[in-house]
């Protein structure tokens, strides 16, 4: 039991780190990089920088990390001397480099661990160029290249006063131990491994006391440590021998003294109980280390899959409510009280699924943030010069949603920079600013956020894409009938992307195709527009979450099918003066003067007892980035909001259908299929 | 504890068999995989699957395919009557109602008592585990695992 216990907390710990580290590496990017267009780093930043450094290290010396921990500790020496010193000469574009060069070493180690794989990258050459800037700087700035003394405060040894208060579901603790323990020599960083002693313990003791007390704080304790062991006297409900085994597990361990006490006055250094101070040991480090978020309303960090079980508890919550208050047995009935409650219970079962889904959303601030390194590394590389605006960064989107567009966000942007951005000589020429500009900019829109990437670079090639569309036969119509926005569509099609010659020319093509599948897949849209020389927009259109749509339902036979609202353009009675049929028998219909497609629903699916005749039915035209169809339908049931339900896994591994992504319970218990307008209109 | 109460469970499902109908056929299937019995329920069709899934049913929101082991076994569809039973199996998280003409009983056929089919028609048999024998009954055990992965090429043509 206790082994198990102990691997638990191991694993949370791991977790938690993990977060806690990406967290942290993410904000280390983002201040760098504002440092950089700064041109300096404020002393703020450094602070940050340093801290974020410190916490980093002190954490992954914990996880035995011992690559990542000796690197954030060279570039934290880095940040000391520059917060202590103040050194005039700094090179900042250098300096930046060091940082985002640990900060990729540090994430690859974290996506080891986090993967379960060894973490076994060496990172003495960036260790080696951290410190040789290092002593560099100190060079440039008149100093002896003599290692500096650090400035140690000066503390008196004394005991720590600090009692674990929150762990009060224990046995009354009864033994009292003592404890000396010395580390293996060259070990280094003993001040945290003995924090990480103090954490592994502190669940099983009542009230815990060590010497030296100021391990975190003081770096010097590692060598009072290193001389005199680590002394450590607690109270616990414990047994001897469960202790003994517990602490013998200190991973670079070479001694350990443990005697049990009679009575807590036998410790040398045990305090008086009037001394103890009220703040426990963890919040003493998150004091220390978030000064700067104490500003901030409280937050915690949820599990997704836990916000996944609610959402969708909520969502069964509001089929039943439906299925209750729109119970055929109330027909006829006369039930104003019911009603009035029902409509009360539907008041409450609304807010409490917009407070759900507000709960998922997050801010895309973070997404868009990523952009400013890629924007900074690409443009170093490939000479030219960028600059990033991002509008609108605190619109707010689903957490899944989020998943999905981050790498179709990151391929769009390469693509303006690589292929729409010219070079500053020929921008020059143009008469333009020779610093490019990309402008990321999101927005609400209804249900919908609408995510815009403008370049003022040189915009798409109309002519070539559609000479190259032609040649790997993608034409579908007449070439002359192709519209400007039908033609630039042509990029995400995966046979132009794979040729280099046509993203030499024209632009955008590495994975665009794989951009349109991201984006599908949310349920998204895509749009581009440009201007030769002006510049090309590219527009994405995303729901605002997985979880929930607003869906047609429609009914073809006894079954019903829900379409997701953003894909119908409109729908209406179809006349049969507007119906053409070809040689081949295939159905069109004339809609202001374009020619659609038709697709019987009924026919694609085989669907028995339909309506047939164009008369009865209902025509719904289903629009995609690629193109237009009419689907035909029995009639419209209504508009709604449905919760998405996968397809069961069964009929994944059996049917290749295309065309059905989900399915949905309707109000009245029956089952709905969510059918795919980029599916459907595939199938034409 | 949890583990302890689990293997004792698991210790009074061994050896137990759900048997059901098949037109005058019994089958039996391992009870440790069914999770409930119910009665038949309005089905939703799936378009373009094999003729043997039926399509999904609502399980108290829970989406779950029904499979008609009639067809699946090339038999004649038979219209479902109030003795038409789907039993939910749940196999590899997999959750799957099994449509039957009929439930009869559980019933316990230790090891000993179990053979395996005739190899000569293996070809025939692959959705039989083995076959069991109580008293004067002869059960033909199905194998779950089969059912569920195994692709019936020609009920996919048959589309």
């Amino acid at each position: 039991m206790n082994t198990k216990g102990l691997d638990d907390a191991v694993d949370s710990m791991l977790e938690m780190f993990i977060f806690e580290t990406n967290q942290n590496l993410e904000q280390l990017e983002q201040i760098t990089i504002q440092s950089e267009k700064n041109g300096a780093f404020s002393g703020e930043e450094i602070n940050d920088i340093f801290r974020i450094m410190h916490t980093i290290k002190g954490s992954s010396a914990m996880m035995e990390a011992l690559e990542v921990t000796a690197l954030a500790h060279a570039v934290e020496d880095i940040f000391f001397y520059v917060r202590e010193k103040k050194p005039e000469k700094l090179d900042c574009s250098i300096l930046t480099d060091l940082v985002l060069n640990a900060a990729d070493f540090i994430k690859t180690e974290i996506d080891k661990m986090e993967a379960g794989e060894k973490t076994d990258a060496i990172a003495a050459d960036l260790i080696e160029s951290t410190s040789a800037f290092l002593l560099q700087l100190k060079q440039i700035n008149g100093e002896q290249p003599a290692k500096i003394t650090l400035p140690v405060k000066p503390k008196p040894i004394q005991a720590s006063t600090q009692k674990l208060s929150s762990y009060i579901d224990l046995d009354e603790p009864v033994n009292v131990f003592q404890a000396k323990i010395t580390y293996k020599d060259h070990c280094e960083m003993e001040n945290i491994r003995a924090y990480t002693l103090i954490n592994n313990v502190k669940g099983i003791v009542g009230e815990l006391h060590y010497l030296p007390d100021n391990i975190l704080e003081d770096d010097e304790s590692a060598n009072i440590i290193r001389k005199n062991g680590f002394n450590i006297c607690f109270t616990t409900s414990k047994e001897y021998d469960e202790i003994s085994v517990l602490l013998n597990r200190t991973i670079f361990l070479k001694e350990l003294e443990l005697e049990q006490l009679t009575d807590v006055t036998e410790c040398s250094y045990w305090p008086k109980k009037e001394m103890l101070p009220k703040k426990a040991l963890p919040e003493q480090i998150i004091a220390k280390g978030e000064e700067r978020e104490i500003n901030h309303p409280s937050m915690i960090s949820v599990n997704v899959t836990k916000l996944d079980i609610l959402m969708d508890l909520v969502g069964e919550l509001v089929i039943s409510e439906a299925m209750v208050t729109e119970n055929p047995d109330l027909q006829g009935l006369d039930l104003d009280n019911f009603y009035k409650a029902a409509r009360q219970l539907k008041k409450i079962s609304t807010e409490l699924q917009d407070g759900v889904m507000s709960i998922r959303m997050v801010p895309l601030s973070g997404t868009f943030q990523k952009m400013n390194r890629i924007v900074r590394d690409m443009s170093k590389k490939l000479n030219k010069q960028a600059e990033l605006v991002l509008v609108g960064e605190e619109t707010e989107v689903d957490k899944n949603v989020i998943e999905h567009i981050s790498d179709p966000l990151m391929h769009l942007i390469r693509n303006s920079l690589d292929h729409g951005i010219e070079l500053p000589e020929d921008r020059k020429k143009a008469g333009k600013n020779p610093v490019g500009k990309i402008t990321l900019e999101a927005k609400n829109a209804g249900n919908e956020v609408i995510i815009n990437i403008v370049d003022d670079g040189q915009g798409l090639n109309k002519e070539k894409i559609l000479k190259k569309a032609k040649e790997n036969q993608l034409l579908y119509k007449n070439e002359s009938d192709f519209t400007d926005k039908e033609i630039y569509s042509f990029i995400f099609s995966p046979g132009l992307s794979t040729n280099e010659k046509v993203t030499e020319f024209s632009g955008r093509g590495v994975g665009m195709d794989v951009v349109m599948k991201n984006i599908n897949a949310v349920g998204g849209n895509i749009i581009v527009n440009s201007e030769p020389g002006k510049g090309s927009m590219i527009t994405l259109k995303i729901p605002l979450t997985l979880a929930i749509i607003t869906g047609m339902t429609i009914k073809v036979g006894q079954s019903r099918y829900t379409i997701p609202i953003m894909s119908i353009r409109e729908s209406f009675k179809p006349s049969l003066d507007n119906i053409l049929v070809d040689p081949n028998g295939n159905e069109m219909i004339m809609v202001r003067g374009k020619c659609y497609s038709i697709m019987r629903l009924h026919q694609l699916y085989n669907i028995v007892g339909a309506v047939t005749d164009f008369n009865d039915g209902i025509m719904i035209m289903i629009e995609t980035e690629k193109t237009t169809i009419g689907l035909f339908a029995d009639q419209l049931i209504g508009q709604q909001q449905i919760v998405v339900k996968p397809i069961p896994a069964y009929i994944k591994n059996i049917s290749k259908t295309q065309g059905v992504t989900g399915c949905t319970l309707l109000g009245d218990g029956n089952i709905s299929l969510i059918l795919d307008a980029v599916g459907i209109v595939n199938r034409v | 504890m949890a583990e302890e109460v689990m293997e004792l469970d698991e210790d009074t499902q061994k050896d137990k068999y759900l048997t059901f109908f098949i037109g005058k056929e019994i089958y039996g299937i391992d009870i440790r995989l069914v999770t409930e019995i119910i009665g038949i329920q309005p089905i939703t069709e799936i378009p373009e699957v094999p003729v043997y899934v039926k399509g999904i049913i609502n399980l108290r929101g829970k989406i779950i395919p029904v499979m008609d082991v009639r067809l699946r076994f090339k038999k004649e569809f038979l219209a479902y009557n109030d003795r038409t039973c789907v039993i939910v199996i749940e196999a590899h998280e997999i959750a799957l109602g099994l449509i039957v003409d009929g439930v009869a009983e559980v019933l316990r056929i230790g090891e000993e008592n179990i053979v395996p089919p005739p190899e000569i028609r293996a070809a025939q048999n692959k959705y039989i585990k083995g076959i069991g024998k109580t008293g004067n009954e002869v059960n033909l055990l199905l194998d779950c695992d089969k059912l569920l992965t195994d692709q019936d090429e020609a009920a996919i043509v048959d589309l």
